[in-house]
């Protein structure tokens, strides 16, 4: 059996390991453009900000691709996947068979059309590590950094840079920072923890120019610059199962079991669009524990078990300046709001169930407890739900249920 | 693979364990130094309400959703063992929003800290067990 997967980050080392776990002895061949072994590339403004080091950014062990044994393709390129003969075609000229094949490319920046935007010298995306350590060259205690885009990418580059540069001032067309993942109130308190932090935030309005270094916003604001970057989205990468003849919507399409619509083609993580376990609608979740247990998944699929992934939901935990916000689901049905010293909790009631939360500032503590109500659908006529919306605690739970969560734990 | 339990009936609610937890885990070799004027952060927790207790520490769970949602490689199971590289961990949180047990915490350094059973500090047996007077916590093979 020859595993092939395309791509080298999180999905992928999620299915080298169920694999393994499966099947010692077909063979592995990971093909990954980027030069590196897998890192966590949401680590990179960490990076920055020297919260940690390149050797430590690694997502495993030095040793795993030899203890795994897998061969490494890096810095190469599949330009096409030909399903009747199973072989990808690189772009070194040669050709690779393959009879499970997992299709783990990512993503990709999404940059909008920006008049004069070719004629900045000091444009950076901020995905991988090479964008990290290539925007980490040309800043200085002088740069004044323009980020466009005030989403997770841009906000943690912010955070991330902020004690290198002398400024930085984020545009985004929303009228909210971190529009996709927070309500209302979420959104104010982020944002003026940033500009506590000294980070200028200018909201709903965009660049209409690049004219020398200033920027021309709409709004007829001028924000000088020296450092450009551009944050604003993600664009899934799918061409290859798209020109292969493979169903393709905004991303990937893959069914419980990881597999799109090619035989023997699987996909997951960000370049793929899966059944949100909440809405039961078709999304791209591209978030990073979805990107490990899809590829976990694929793996064991490819390996012949029968394995399914149907928890697919959104969830992020994200902090910025000490700040820390986690949530998940969707924000849907009627809410139950706890305001404390430094933050709030906000949880969503939908037909008897918790479907999704915020926590912001000193609520965070034991979320999980929370999202496992989200995830296992439980119906809250069964726990002591006034308990737990105060406090997470196991004690909300049924006596039988709890000795079983915690007695019985495998 | 053996595991911290609880039995929940005979729990007293008196917290030894959590005492036990910051000594094992402090360094130190004086229980007195390691806890005498200190705010303890212990991995194992005890919930109490209405006269009912009982202790929480890491499941070591065989599917463990803390593992598969870090971020940046910190957590690995080795030998069924769920451990932290607190060198590696940067604080996201992503396991406390993922742990449904609720057994991970920060550390005074703000990176997360978990139960390993005490097979990384000195102690090299669970010390909860150890210093629980009425046995409500064992270590067992179920």
């Amino acid at each position: 059996m020859h595993y092939v997967i395309v791509g080298n980050s999180i999905a992928s080392v999620g299915c080298i390991e169920s694999i393994r776990k499966i099947d010692q002895t077909g063979t592995i061949s990971v093909i990954g453009d980027e030069p590196h072994p897998c890192y966590s590339r949401p680590l990179i403004s960490y990076l920055l900000e020297n919260k940690t080091t390149e050797e430590k950014m690694t997502y495993r062990n030095d040793a795993f691709y030899e203890q795994n044994n897998v061969k490494l393709m890096l810095g190469k390129r599949v330009q096409a996947i030909n399903t009747e003969t199973k072989q990808l075609s690189i772009d070194d000229g040669s050709l690779v068979d393959y009879d499970k094949l997992l299709i783990a490319t990512g993503s990709c920046p999404f940059i909008p059309p920006m008049k004069n935007l070719e004629s900045v010298k000091n444009r950076f995306t901020f995905m991988t590590l090479d964008d990290a350590k290539n925007l980490e060259k040309v800043l200085t205690k002088e740069s004044r950094v323009l980020i466009i885009g005030a989403g997770l990418i841009g906000l943690k580059c912010a955070e991330g840079i902020r004690d290198r540069v002398k400024t930085i001032t984020v545009v985004d067309l929303a009228s909210r920072v971190l529009v996709s993942i927070l309500d209302e109130a979420g959104s104010s308190l982020v944002e003026k923890k940033l500009i506590s932090e000294g980070i200028t935030c200018i909201l709903g309005d965009s660049v209409k120019e690049f004219v020398n270094s200033d920027a021309l916003l709409t709004s007829g604001r001028v924000v000088g610059f020296d450092v450009l970057v551009l944050a604003v989205g993600v664009r899934p990468n799918v061409s290859l199962v798209k020109e292969a003849g493979g169903e393709v919507n905004r991303a990937i399409l893959i069914d419980e079991t990881c597999q799109t619509s090619l035989a023997d083609v699987y996909a997951a993580g960000d370049c793929s669009e899966s059944i949100d376990c909440i809405t039961n609608e078709r999304k791209v979740l591209a978030i990073l524990p979805n990107a490990y247990m899809q590829g976990e998944t694929a793996g064991r699929n490819m390996a012949g078990e029968d394995a399914f992934f149907d928890k697919a939901m959104a969830m992020n935990a994200i902090g910025f300046f000490g700040l820390h916000v986690i949530t998940a689901g969707i924000y849907q049905g009627s809410d139950k709001l706890f305001t404390t010293e430094s933050g709030y909790k906000r949880l969503f009631v939908q037909d008897g169930k918790l479907v999704g939360y915020i926590l912001i500032g000193d609520t965070i503590n034991r979320a999980g407890i929370y999202t496992s109500l989200v995830r296992n659908k439980t119906d809250l006529a069964t726990i002591d739900f006034d308990l737990i919306s105060e406090e997470p605690l196991l004690m909300a739970f049924a006596k039988k249920e709890r000795a079983h969560k915690l007695g019985d734990a495998q | 693979m053996k595991r911290v339990y609880v039995n929940e009936q005979w729990c007293l609610g008196c917290h030894l364990c959590e005492y036990y937890c910051a000594y094992a885990n402090s360094g130190q070799e004086s229980m007195v130094k390691a806890l005498k004027d200190r705010t303890i952060n212990p991995r194992i927790k005890v919930e109490e309400k209405n006269g009912i207790s009982f202790a929480v520490n890491c499941r070591h769970c065989n599917e463990p959703l803390c593992v598969k949602s870090c971020i940046a490689g910190a957590l690995s199971q080795v030998d069924g063992l769920i451990v932290i590289d607190a060198s590696k961990c940067v604080g996201c949180y992503s396991c406390i929003m993922a742990c449904p047990y609720g057994a991970l915490m920060p550390n005074e350094e703000g990176v997360m800290q978990k139960c390993e059973l005490c097979t990384t500090n000195t102690h090299g047996k669970p010390a909860c067990v150890q210093g629980c007077p009425n046995k409500a916590i064992v270590f067992e093979e179920r």
